[in-house]
Formats: C-alpha cells, structure tokens, sequence
C-alpha cells in the first residue's frame, strides 16, 4: 500500500451543481445530514446512486457527488428495483416525498417494500404538493386548506409508516429535518440495515405549508409532543421526563408517573419484535392526542429479494452448470436435414 | 432427406396410400379438450419427419369459456409440406371435430370435398343446446359437399383404457390422444414422439402414461382397422436447406434471440415484465434458464417493469420489458424516459387486437402508430418487427445491436399470430451468430471531467456504469446540456437537443441493410407488407409472380427508420398495395414520408391474411393499372 486511502469529507459528496430549492426549505438540512453520514460510513461515491421521481425531495440526486437517476413521477423505487437486482454491489438511495411515494408511486413503494429488497427509501413528508405550487398531498390532514382544496381537504390522509408496516418493511423510522443529531443517526442506521430501510422525515415547506410541523419542533413543546423510541426501553416523554404510553388493552393511554404508576408499567420498544403489532399502534399515535414517536419503529431480519435472486441463479448453476447456447439449441426434438 | 425418427416406426399400415404434397389440418374442441396440445404433437412430429410446417392456434380468452359451447371452441391448425411454405394454409383438408360447436364454427374453412372427422358420442341433444343448435347438423344435409367420418371417440377410448379401471373421468382426457392417433394413421405420422412426450410429460403418473399410451394406439388401430377410410395419406419431407433443425414458436425464438445477444455480447440478460397476453411465454421461456444468468422480475405492474429495466440498464445489464398493446401504452412514459437518458433498452410488444383490451388471444398489427409515435413530447426511437416465428430470434438480436450502438431504447415488435405459431429454425452454429461490442468508459482520476453526453460518430452518448471511480453523473428526464449533461432550460439548447434525438435515430439508416425486392426491378404492382403478414404476402406474390403476372413484394423489418432505398423502390412500380392487418398505418406512413399514394388492403378481424384474399385483391388492382 503506497499510503492511506483519501479521506472523504462531507464536502466531497456533494455536485458541482447550485441547490435552487427555496432559502429556508427543510430539504438543506436533510441533504447535509446525508452527506455528514457518508462521509462517517466513507462510502465510496462511485458506490452510490441517488434515484427520485418528481417533485422538490426529487431534485436531491443532482446535488449529490455519486450516481443517480432523477426518473419519472412515483417510480423511483421501480429503478432502484431493477438496479439493485442487477448490481447488489451498489448502495441505492431512493428520495421521494409524499405524494411522489404515496399517491402516484404508492403502489410501487408498496412492493419495494415487501420484497426487502435492499435499497434506503426515505419520503419527505411535508404535507403538501409543492413543485406543483400548493395542492393538497395524500397526507395533508382533513380539513387543510389548499389551493386545490379551498373548501379543505376531504380525502382522510395516509400514515406513511402505517403503510411501510402494512407491506412488512424491515425498517421503519421517522425523523424531523431539524433534528439534526437524531436525523443523522437515524440514517446512519438505515444505511447499516440489510433490506429495505424506510425512513420517513418531517420536511417545512416554507412555502406552501409553513409550520406543518412546529408543534414536533417547537422548542417549548416538542417534548410533550414527541417520544423519542429507545429499544428496550419504555415509552416516557415529557419535559420533565413525567409522562409515559400504558397499553390499556389494545389502545395506548397517556399515563403520569409517580401516583402508583411506575415505568414497569409502560409499554417497552422493541424494535425488533418479529410481529409488526407494535411498530404499528406506534404509528398510529398521532398529535394532539398522543405525543409521536420518533427513531427506529422496527428493525427486523428477512430474506432480502436481490439476494434470493442470485441465489436462484447460481442454483440453477449448481445443478445444471453454466447456461451453454448450443447445448439449450439442441434441446427438444430436433431433426437434420442433410 | 429426413433423418426423422430414432428407432422403428411404432406402427405401420398395410393400407394403400396415396402420396400429397402437402395438408392443411385443423383440429377444433372444447378449450379444455387439449386441442393446443394436440396440435402441437402434430405439428412437432410433422416437422421431424422432414416436412415443412407452419401453425396456427386459435384459442378463447377465457381460460375455462363455458363447456360445449360455441365461444368455448379451441382450434389449432397446421400446414405441413414436401415444399417451401410459409403460411398455415387458407382452407382445410381434414377438420377434425371433437363437438358440435367445433364442427358448426369451423366447417366452412374446409376445403369443398374436405374430410371431416367428428366424434360422434359429443352430437347428442345436451351439446347441440350447448352449441345453440336446434338440430344435428350431421344429418341437416349441411355437410353433402364433403367426406364426413363419424368415429364414436368417446366410447372407443373408453374402452381402449378400460382395463386401467381409471373412471370415466379421466378416460374421457385421454380423448385427445385417440384423435391424434387416428390422425397420425391418416397421414402416415409415426408416433414415437409423442410416445416420448407421454412417457416425460406424464412420467410421474404411470397410469396415466399407460392411458395416454393406449388411447393414441387405439386412434390409429381404428384408422387401420376401420372400413370408413379406404386409404391414408402420405406428404415426404421438404427439401429444406442442409442443417438441424427445431420447431420453434414466435415468443420461444424471440426468448432465445434476447439471450443469445446478451450471451454474445457478455451481458447479463434482465427482464422486467408484468404478464399479458400475448407476450407472458417469452417471460415463461427465459426465467428457466436462469444458468444463463438471466434475471426475470415479474413487476407490480407495466410500469415498473419498464423502469426497473432502465434501472437494470443504468448498471449495466441487457434490459427488456416484453408487453403487448394495452401493457405499451403504460409503458409510454417510462420509455420516453428511456429516449431522454439515452440508455439502450428493447420494448418488445407482441400486438394483439386493440384498442384497450380487445381481443387478447387474436392477432392484429394495429400498434405501429403507438410504436413509432405513442410518447409525449418528439420522442423518437427505433422500431423493428418480427415476420415469422423462426425471424423474432434474428430480430431480438438485431434490436440489441442497435439499442447499444446507438444507445437508444429500441421497439420490437411482434404479434399474436407468429407468436403463438411455429416453424422449423434452423439451428445456427454459435459462430455465424453476429456479435455486438460493447465498450464502457474506464475509471478518470479525480480533477477529470466526465461528459455523460459527449457523442461517439454516430452520436451516441458514454454508457458509463455505477461502480466506476471518476465517472459519477446523474441523468433524469429534464432537458440537459449537450456533452455535460447538465438540466438546462435554455431554449436553443432544447430545440438543438430535439434536433439531436430524431437525427440520433434517422442515423440507424445508414447501418442497417438496404431493402430487399422480391421480384422484377420495376413492374406494375408493388406489395409492401410488415410483420407478421410476411409469411401470406410472401406465398400470395409469388403465386401471382408465377402466374406472370408483374408483380413485386417488399417486406420491412425496420419501420423506423426507413431502409434508405424504400422511396426508390416504391417509385419503381406504377402501384403501391399494403396490406396490413390495421386500417392503415404503414400507408400512411409511406405516404407521408414518399408522398406515394399507395392502396392499402386492409382486415381487422383478429385473424391473420388468407393467400387466397391477398391473391385476389393483387389481380384485382392489377386489373386497374394502366
């Protein structure tokens, strides 16, 4: 060896290409957590490839030094599929947002997912249509006035982790944009887990849905209003550290601790609990009612499909050896003519 | 001369024969009376005996069409010749009907005189309700004009496997094999391949190999035995070109074409694909031969097919999504995605009867303006298409040379007709298969800059892979710089890259081969046909040609672009005939590219040409040319 390998920075991860989304849209600080976490794992960029569909999240791929494809509306876990299976070599990261990934490409994101196929999806949640200037997205809350929804939103919204654990993903987390260290650490984790790493981030549209999510990142508030999930420990909030999640047969319930109420007494995370159940009661805690929850909702073991794949192939080569062209030519009744 | 069967002949008649050049057969039953499997046998075993041949399945879309009646009814034909032949024949020598929706159905494609064998148990009062028929039309004078033999099948099987003591059940499935025993007697069939068949297709159940095995003895026994047919038949081989050969169907050769240029260009074959009709056997074919390396990805939808072959094909694979009509029109976007990040790609669309579902199991050629236009935006690419079985080998492999060395996405298209029909192919030898180079950009040192759009002379963009130190770029479906590769909105820019794409492609007109004229430099008519109208167009102009008459036939391959000699031989004649199986898309694309004003013959019944129909519209517009 003539020396030690370079050194990669954040900065070397990023393209020569000027980031034009709005000043102040929470997109920046996911793009510089991301390379941050690159540069802590030292991912060769040749190794990397970024592939998005439509819409603002989906602009990321061309800010980033590596590989990537910026395809059509709601497909990009399509290419990352037939990347993946091709060129497991590869570590592929799919950006998308939600409506990109749950209205025109839920169906897509849904099969992603239940073939585990290894590729780390994270969906921009920000509540809103925004390269489209304003439209209701398929998780803005009911009632939310838009531009194409004046009278407010009818359509009841979708839970994106409630669906990633419908399709039995095998990573499930949620972050906030702002929360910059337990953002990092959240894709950190996702970038180490085998198999389809879903991840889905609160994202400000400073534009179109300014302060969707103040209530999760005010610094007054945001205790009470989130929990951050810690494997094997029980579920506890609250500035003070007073508040917990009791199960009460199958419903969560807020409980204070202290007055006969002790942490035995609440619900425990397992994140790697083989029956999804939990994972998902978590996600369907939602504000005001509850506090949400943030960090690894489940992180769990299962045949990845890129994987299952190329065992198929080398299989069949075991038992019928390499794939010779005259040989299958001469299957079948053939005949001579001389 | 025929090398045809291994070992003695099963059985041999003592009858007369009488010798023919050739047959048109048809058998017609039930969907579930395994007429395709019937017909299948007999083509095959046609074809080893040295004969040429030539098919054509004709099945309901429904899988299980409701019992007996007519919409039920499952027909295969089969052409087998001493000669050249390139059609599955226009009208029938023998039908064989195995109820009397078959019969009623199907007659009238019999030639006058023809013979008809019926199963006599099946025309009773419950199957001719079944068949809407308020009568037996074996005794309504109906059938005077032809031979008409009543052979009581069900019974005579029946009793052929009795001593199995399998039950009536399933007795009654080995029907099929009485019928094709008693073909095989008629036109002088040896059965052991088909005996081979039974033995591996039924191995695991061997009474059911042993009932099989009896019930096909017993149809040609009665053939022997019976007074009904004073002679059989006899047709010797064809005098094919020196070789060995295999009987392939459309979608097995199109299969085996895709993987021979990926073998032969040492890629990784990746098909990303959703099932349709007709186009889910060449998914069926290759996803067997995974020892060749090939990735199958049965998608979540005609979407993600197409995209996951682009993705396959950013890092490097041979990507094909296969699809027919409806499947394409999902496909539109993705592909025109294809198109804008100049990646090599082939779409294959087996057409089938339009427009949305239509008739999934007949054949049509209504998808050249979808092929050739169907995207937003100008969004051009190369569209091939197949002309018989045995060419979708040659064409898959000719769409991959293209797809690569012009790093485009590349249309191929086929249709139900040579897809689900077969002819013998000869068996090329590895080193007459052409080879396709394909070169990717080595790894640069850091400070060097990649172009991913920079153009080669054909102006062809760097497949530059995922992997590769240096070469990191990003490509998407928004407009970019020319050579950098970099989004730009710039409107000049936009207009030169247009500018670029469709000279891109019109350039694939100087790498392919000048068209072929099958006939006299110039004369009176010209005949321009594509796709799977080959094999009639062909039979139909040189049975013209050798009645003198002055008539030419030009078949494409390429339909975009255009051979560079097409506007001069269509001037070359005084009348330009298309028959085409749409109302006139190719027309119109002559038309407007020659500014000929060409006659198109034009059919859209979910069946193929007839000769007999082409050979009368040819003398027909002859008769009005100056």
């Amino acid at each position: 060896m003539s020396g030690a390998l370079p050194v990669l920075k954040p900065a070397d991860y990023a393209s020569n290409q000027d980031v034009r989304w709005c000043p102040g849209c929470g997109n920046y600080s996911i793009l510089a957590q991301m390379k941050k976490v690159l540069a802590a794992l030292q991912v060769p960029r040749e190794k990397l490839v970024f592939i998005s569909g439509i819409g603002c999240s989906s602009r990321f791929p061309y800010y980033m030094q590596a590989y990537g494809i910026h395809g059509i509306h709601g497909r990009a876990p399509a290419f990352a599929t037939g990347l993946k299976a091709t060129r497991p070599d590869l570590q592929v990261w799919v950006i998308t947002g939600d409506g990109d990934g749950l209205s025109i490409g839920g169906n897509h994101l849904m099969h992603c997912i239940r073939r585990n196929i290894d590729v780390n999806i994270i969906l921009f949640n920000n509540r809103i249509y925004g390269l489209t200037k304003g439209q209701y997205s398929p998780t803005s809350r009911l009632g939310a006035v838009t531009k194409s929804s004046p009278a407010g939103s009818i359509d009841n919204p979708l839970h994106p982790l409630s669906i990633a654990i419908g399709c039995e993903a095998t990573f499930v987390a949620r972050s906030i944009d702002t929360n910059i260290k337990h953002f990092g650490e959240v894709l950190q984790r996702a970038a180490d887990h085998r198999g389809t790493s879903f991840i889905e981030v609160y994202q400000n549209c400073v534009v179109f849905n300014d302060g969707a999510f103040d209530y999760a990142t005010d610094r007054d508030h945001k205790a009470d209003t989130t929990l951050e999930l810690e494997h094997g420990k029980p579920l506890i909030f609250g500035k003070n550290r007073d508040k917990g999640i009791r199960l009460r047969g199958l419903d969560p319930e807020i409980v204070e601790l202290g007055a006969g109420v002790s942490e035995r007494d609440l619900l425990c995370h397992d994140e790697q609990a083989p029956e999804p159940s939990l994972a998902y009661l978590l996600s369907r805690m939602r504000y005001p009612e509850f506090p949400e929850p943030i960090g690894v909702f489940r992180t769990v073991d299962r045949p990845r499909y890129e994987v299952e794949l190329n065992n198929q192939i080398e299989a069949a080569r075991a038992k019928k050896g390499r794939g010779n062209l005259e040989a299958l030519f001469q299957t079948g009744d053939s005949w001579t003519v001389s | 001369m025929p090398a045809a069967t291994d070992g003695p002949a099963d059985r041999v008649t003592s009858k007369q024969f009488i010798q023919l050049e050739g047959a048109t057969v048809r058998v017609a039953g039930d969907s579930g009376d395994g007429i395709q499997l019937l017909g299948t046998q007999l083509t095959n075993t046609s074809a080893l005996l040295g004969n040429d041949v030539a098919t054509f399945p004709d099945f309901p879309a429904e899988i299980r069409a409701p019992r007996g009646t007519r919409a039920g009814v499952s027909g295969f034909q089969v052409q087998f010749s001493s000669h050249d032949i390139f059609t599955p024949g226009d009208h029938l020598d023998t039908l064989v009907a195995m109820n009397p929706a078959a019969l009623v159905t199907n007659v009238t494609d019999l030639k006058p005189g023809g013979l008809v064998i019926v199963n006599e148990d099946a025309f009773n009062a419950k199957e001719f309700k079944l068949a809407n028929l308020d009568h037996n039309p074996l005794e309504d004078g109906s059938l005077a004009g032809y031979q008409v033999i009543r052979v009581p099948m069900t019974a005579l099987t029946r009793k052929a496997v009795e001593e199995l003591e399998l039950g009536v059940k399933i007795a009654d499935r080995c029907r099929n094999f009485f019928a094709m025993g008693l073909v095989y007697w008629l036109y002088g069939r040896d059965l052991s391949a088909t005996l081979r068949f039974i033995r591996s297709k039924f191995g695991n159940r061997p009474d059911i190999v042993q009932a099989n095995e009896k019930a096909l003895r017993a149809g040609w026994d009665y053939g022997e035995t019976t007074e009904a047919f004073a002679c059989s038949y006899r047709v010797d081989p064809a005098r094919l070109p020196p070789g060995s050969y295999l009987n392939l169907m459309g979608n097995q050769a199109l299969a085996w074409g895709l993987l021979a240029a990926a073998e032969l260009s040492g890629k990784d074959l990746f098909l990303g694909t959703y099932p349709i009709t007709p186009a889910s056997d060449i998914l069926h074919e290759l996803t067997k031969l995974k020892h060749f390396g090939i990735r199958t990805f049965q998608a979540e939808d005609e979407i993600a097919a197409v995209c996951a072959a682009i993705g396959a094909a950013f890092g490097g694979a041979m990507a094909v999504t296969t699809t027919s009509g409806p499947g394409m029109a999902l496909k539109s976007e993705g592909i025109g995605l294809a198109v804008m990040l100049e990646l090599p790609l082939i779409v294959v669309n087996v057409q089938r009867g339009g427009p949305s579902t239509g008739l999934p199991t007949k054949t049509e050629q209504a998808d050249l303006f979808q092929a050739v236009y169907g995207r937003g935006g100008e969004c051009p690419l190369p569209v091939l298409a197949a002309a018989s079985p045995a060419d979708c080998f040659d064409v898959a492999q000719e769409a991959w040379r293209i797809a690569v060395r012009f790093m485009t996405p590349v249309m191929l298209l086929s249709d139900g007709y040579i897809a689900n029909g077969s002819e013998p192919w000869r068996i090329p030898r590895l080193e007459d298969l052409p080879r396709v180079e394909i070169s990717h950009p080595e790894p640069v040192t850091d400070g060097q800059v990649f172009l991913p759009y920079d153009r080669d002379k054909r102006l062809a963009r760097p497949w530059a892979l995922p992997g590769t130190p240096g070469l990191m770029h990003r490509i998407g479906g928004l407009e970019k710089q020319n050579r950098t590769g970099i989004v730009s909105y710039d409107s000049d820019n936009h207009e030169a890259m247009v500018q670029l794409r469709a000279r891109k492609v019109a350039h694939v007109a100087s790498d392919i081969p000048l068209q072929k004229l099958d006939g006299p430099p110039a004369g009176d008519l010209l005949v321009v046909s594509w796709g799977g109208t080959f094999g009639a167009c062909t039979t139909a102009v040189r049975r013209c040609q050798a009645e003198g008459l002055s008539v030419g036939h030009v078949h494409l391959r390429y339909l975009n672009p255009f051979p560079r000699n097409i506007g001069e031989l269509l001037r070359s004649y005084k009348r330009v005939l298309v028959p085409e199986l749409n109302l006139g898309q190719l027309r119109t694309f002559l038309a407007a590219t020659y500014l000929v004003d060409a006659v198109g013959f034009n059919k859209v019944k979910g069946k193929p040409f007839a000769v007999g129909e082409l050979v009368d519209r040819i003398k027909a517009e002859l008769a009005t040319v100056d």
